[in-house]
């Protein structure tokens, strides 16, 4: 038999090297879990400061403000001022009366002898004319006057001020050249150029490959607002019909199962799998419209149902039994208890609920790729309820369009409609919170 | 009539249903209502409901089955042989629908009266120019046959616009008098309309199950007809993927689930232990201020849409990666690649991991920790020996779910990821997904019946099973597991 040794007597205030090391041990672990939630952290940091850093910019916009005479023979030759004759002057006639005057003011001061009218006139927007067009037409009376009108200059020009086109691209570029962005900078030391705030960004349809400059979210957010109302509309009774069935009356047998079992697989399908079913039941088997934010809202309704029911039946199953039993036992039925009673106290959970789904739909983007939303849509739709059915985009399938595109001016569109979107998200998730930390019941 | 009207119009009738039926109960007991049944709005409910939801349910079904009821009738009155080469009679549909259209427009122009219209023959005057004035731009000059074909749509369709008016409020008249007819004192009003109200619950949840035979069945019938114009070896058993619009192409799936799960993997990688640890550190150490303040913030990440995830990927952390690790290291100079899809895959997916994980450290029954601490464990012994162990079924779950996530996952793969379809080890280099693919093919301007389109069906329903299967997988464990410690 041998002795079991016993270790040396010790000071408790003395650490042992065994204990120094689980100690050690202890410490790296604790540090382990701060950084991976530091590293958490830090990329939600890194991720909303590079998205907000390129872009703000589109926010703001270069133009130039030009006096321009509104010549009456070029515009109305006939003198009647009548909105239908007038039509007939074709954008190119006013691109001619903006160059003319940024011409006008280059030469008066002399900011770039030797210049031809045409380099100059393409330091403007191809977008201008039309803006300038539509303000004439629907004020005939301004022709012949003068007017110091806000022009858009072109998307080059513009990067030149944020720094994105440099002297060394524009000579590489076939698009702009150093000299007209001398030219662009002495008229801006002169005042008449300058970064002023985009009202356009946010009110603009797309625009073409060519005219960054003027690409706005305006269709983009039309098509997401109406597309939320019928998700709004359709979702959230569906959802909370099918809740109270499941939760209140369903008797517990193998058919209520598969149900749930189903709500819960069809909340953890991809999004994608959705567009593949769009694509196949609504456009190619029902023959709706393709890219119409109908289509767009239904889809985004069948993903967003899953998501609402699971916390309405939370809500409702967090509504303490007695209630039900007060109700039953002063004679209410059991729709009454659950109409009357029940689901008034289980409201701001429900509501909390369907603005988080709402909020996950407005975001979503693959399944609306799938149903032609991608395409390029520069028309507003019509009014609802007609307006449904035209082609419309969305502001996440609009940010995924933009990035599609070759000019760089388009990343700092797609970063501002990140902004936009982020905004938006915002303001319902505070909704959200505001809703349950004021109405939330803890029984 | 247009639908939005007639809805309108059923729902007004409904909400007057609603009122007589509850003037009427009142009426006939002169006032006292104690000689009623039920309380006189469930009267008033009878009627809305019986006016209502049978007339709705019609006018829903008649809008979906009629384009397809028509579609097939005119379809058939264009002969074979006026099908141009090389196009399909889908494609012809969709001109005579948007000849239709245009005539509809023409006419609303008032630039041509009906009875002109029905004179008005293909092979005498210029079709094609006078839609391109009403903005309908046509590729080739117009068949005979195919313009009485888009006449007949404009006939039909405006027939069937008219039965379904007429049936939708033949319905609802219908339904209206019945109810209002059924109003007796003694007639169980509140047991009708609640049987009533509780058959449109069950119908709204039924709506849940019609969703996943939708989606099985659109994707098993597309991925038949695919299989049946590509052979299911090739796309099994070959190792290229090489999609050609001409024909001929190559589609075998291995090289799109190989960048698949390359990606998810790296994303896993990343989430797994800063994942786990954040939530061991915010469940087992962080005071309750800390918590309050880590957890909505990491739970942000998941609220943040995808298509933010893609961006980052695309503006910032590929050329970054690009420039700073795979070029001085060789290993390629594409800015898209499965590392950088991978890395901010694996940042999105963190809160998945993390607040489901802590969810079920938490659910770890105290006495087990107080046990182990009053065996001389640390806190760091506890949480490895003690808790995790206790957890790791919940845990195995949980990355399950974020597996399915990351295999599922779209806008981070498009726009991070590449497109080349490749089997290659090197993660700096572009690969491509699945998901990728299922939306390359499907957004082209290309023919739907076409292999190279049916292939997304194909690739959808394997996506599907595989998100099913982690789904399924995950969800058992983790309800076994709650069942452990209740």
């Amino acid at each position: 038999m041998t002795m079991v040794e016993t270790p040396a007597p010790r000071s408790l205030y003395t650490a042992d090297a065994r204990t120094k090391a689980r100690n050690a041990a202890e410490k790296r672990f604790r540090i382990y879990g701060i950084a991976a939630v530091a590293i958490g952290l830090l990329a939600l940091v890194v991720l909303l400061s590079s998205v907000l850093g390129s872009g703000l910019g589109a926010f703001r916009q270069s133009v130039l403000s030009l006096p321009i005479t509104l010549d009456a023979k070029a515009l109305d030759p006939k003198g009647h001022r009548d909105p239908a004759e007038m039509a007939k002057a074709t954008t190119v006639t006013y691109g001619k009366l903006i160059t003319k005057a940024l011409e006008a003011v280059v030469i008066e001061k002399n900011l770039a002898p030797g210049m031809k009218s045409k380099q100059i006139g393409e330091l403007i927007s191809k977008e201008a004319p039309a803006g300038l067009r539509d303000m004439v037409l629907a004020n005939p009376s301004l022709v012949g006057t003068t007017i110091t009108y806000d022009v858009l200059a072109s998307g080059r020009v513009d990067g030149f001020f944020k720094g994105r086109v440099t002297m060394e691209s524009a000579a590489l570029d076939s698009n702009i050249s150093p000299e007209q962005l001398q030219l662009a900078d002495k008229l801006r030391a002169e005042g008449m150029l300058k970064l002023a705030f985009n009202p356009g960004f946010l009110t603009n349809p797309d625009a073409s490959e060519l005219r960054p400059e003027s690409a706005g979210l305006g269709v983009a957010i039309l098509g997401s607002i109406y597309m939320m109302v019928i998700v709004l509309c359709l979702a959230l009774p569906i959802g909370v019909a099918a809740s109270i069935y499941l939760e209140e009356f369903a008797p517990k047998n193998r058919f209520t199962d598969l149900i749930e079992v189903n709500v819960a697989n069809l909340a953890a399908v991809p999004s994608i799998v959705y567009g593949i079913l769009g694509l196949a039941a609504f456009i190619n088997f029902a023959g709706m419209p393709q890219s119409s934010p109908l289509v767009g809202a239904l889809v985004l309704t069948l993903m967003t149902l899953p998501r609402i029911i699971i916390p309405t039946r939370a809500a409702l199953n967090a509504v303490p039994p007695s209630i039900r039993e007060a109700a039953l036992g002063v004679g209410a039925s059991k729709t009454q208890t659950i109409f009357h009673h029940v689901l008034p106290l289980a409201v701001p959970g429900i509501l909390t609920g369907a603005i988080i789904g709402l909020a996950q739909a407005l975001g979503e983007t693959a399944p609306l790729l799938l149903i032609g939303m991608v395409a390029f849509v520069k028309d507003y739709p019509g009014a609802p309820p007609e307006g449904v059915l035209d082609p419309a985009s969305a502001i996440p399938v609009q940010i995924y369009n933009w990035t599609q595109r070759a000019d760089p001016a388009f990343v700092e569109r797609a970063s501002g409609a990140i902004i936009v979107l982020l905004v938006f998200l915002l303001v319902m998730n505070s909704l959200a919170v505001i809703l349950r930390r004021k109405f939330e019941r803890r029984w | 009539m247009t639908p939005g009207l007639l809805a309108l119009i059923v729902l007004a009738l409904a909400c007057g249903g609603f009122f007589l039926g509850r003037f009427r109960a009142l009426q006939m007991v002169g006032k006292d209502l104690r000689l009623l049944h039920s309380l006189p709005g469930y009267y008033g409910q009878t009627v809305a409901l019986f006016t209502g939801v049978p007339a709705l349910a019609l006018m829903a079904v008649w809008l979906l089955v009629q384009p397809i009821v028509i579609e097939t009738r005119i379809s058939s009155m264009i002969p074979e042989a006026d099908l141009p080469q090389g196009s399909s009679r889908d494609l012809v549909m969709a001109d005579v629908r948007r000849i239709a259209y245009g005539l509809d427009t023409i006419l609303a122009r008032g630039a041509m009266s009906e009875a002109s219209l029905s004179e008005m023959r293909a092979d005498l005057s210029d079709i094609r120019s006078r839609m391109a004035d009403v903005g309908v731009a046509l590729g080739a000059d117009v068949q005979p046959s195919v313009f009485e074909a888009a006449k007949a749509w404009r006939h039909t369709t405006g027939l069937a616009r008219v039965g379904m008016t007429a049936a939708t409020l033949a319905v609802a008249l219908a339904g209206f008098g019945f109810a209002t007819f059924r109003i007796r004192p003694e007639f169980r009003a509140r047991n009708v309309s609640e049987t009533f109200l509780r058959w449109l619950l069950i119908a709204a949840s039924l709506v849940a199950i019609g969703t996943t035979i939708g989606i099985v069945l659109s994707l098993v019938f597309q991925t038949v007809h695919f299989f049946q114009l590509y052979p299911a070896q090739e796309f099994f058993f070959s190792l290229t993927w090489n999609p050609k619009f001409g024909g001929g192409s190559e589609l075998s799936i291995w090289p799109l689930v190989w960048g698949t799960l390359y990606v998810s993997a790296i994303a896993l990688a990343v989430a797994v232990p800063v994942g786990l640890f954040a939530a061991i550190y915010l469940a087992e150490y962080a005071s309750k201020k800390v918590r309050g303040i880590a957890k909505p913030l990491l739970e942000v990440l998941a609220g943040i849409p995808t298509i933010v995830y893609g961006l980052f990927a695309l503006i910032t952390v590929g050329p970054l990666l690009r420039d700073w690790v795979a070029q001085p290291l060789g290993l390629g100079s594409s800015s898209s690649s499965v590392m950088t899809a991978g890395l901010v895959m694996g940042v999105m997916i963190i809160p998945f991991v993390s607040s489901l994980s802590d969810d079920i450290i938490n659910a770890v029954p105290q006495s087990l920790r107080d046990g182990s601490f009053a065996m001389g464990a640390t806190q760091s012994e506890t949480v490895k020996q003690v808790i995790l162990p206790a957890a790791l079924p919940g845990i195995v779950g949980a990355i399950l779910l974020a597996a399915s996530r990351a295999i599922g996952e779209t806008m981070i793969v498009v726009l991070g990821a590449g497109a080349a379809a490749k089997l290659s080890m090197n993660p700096f280099e572009a690969m491509t997904t699945v998901t990728v693919k299922i939306v390359s093919q499907l957004t082209g301007d290309t023919e739907f019946a076409s292999p190279e389109t049916l292939v997304a069906f194909a690739l959808g329903l394997t996506l599907f099973v595989f998100t099913l299967v982690l789904n399924v997988l995950a969800l058992v464990i983790v309800r076994k597991y709650r069942e452990q410690y209740e």
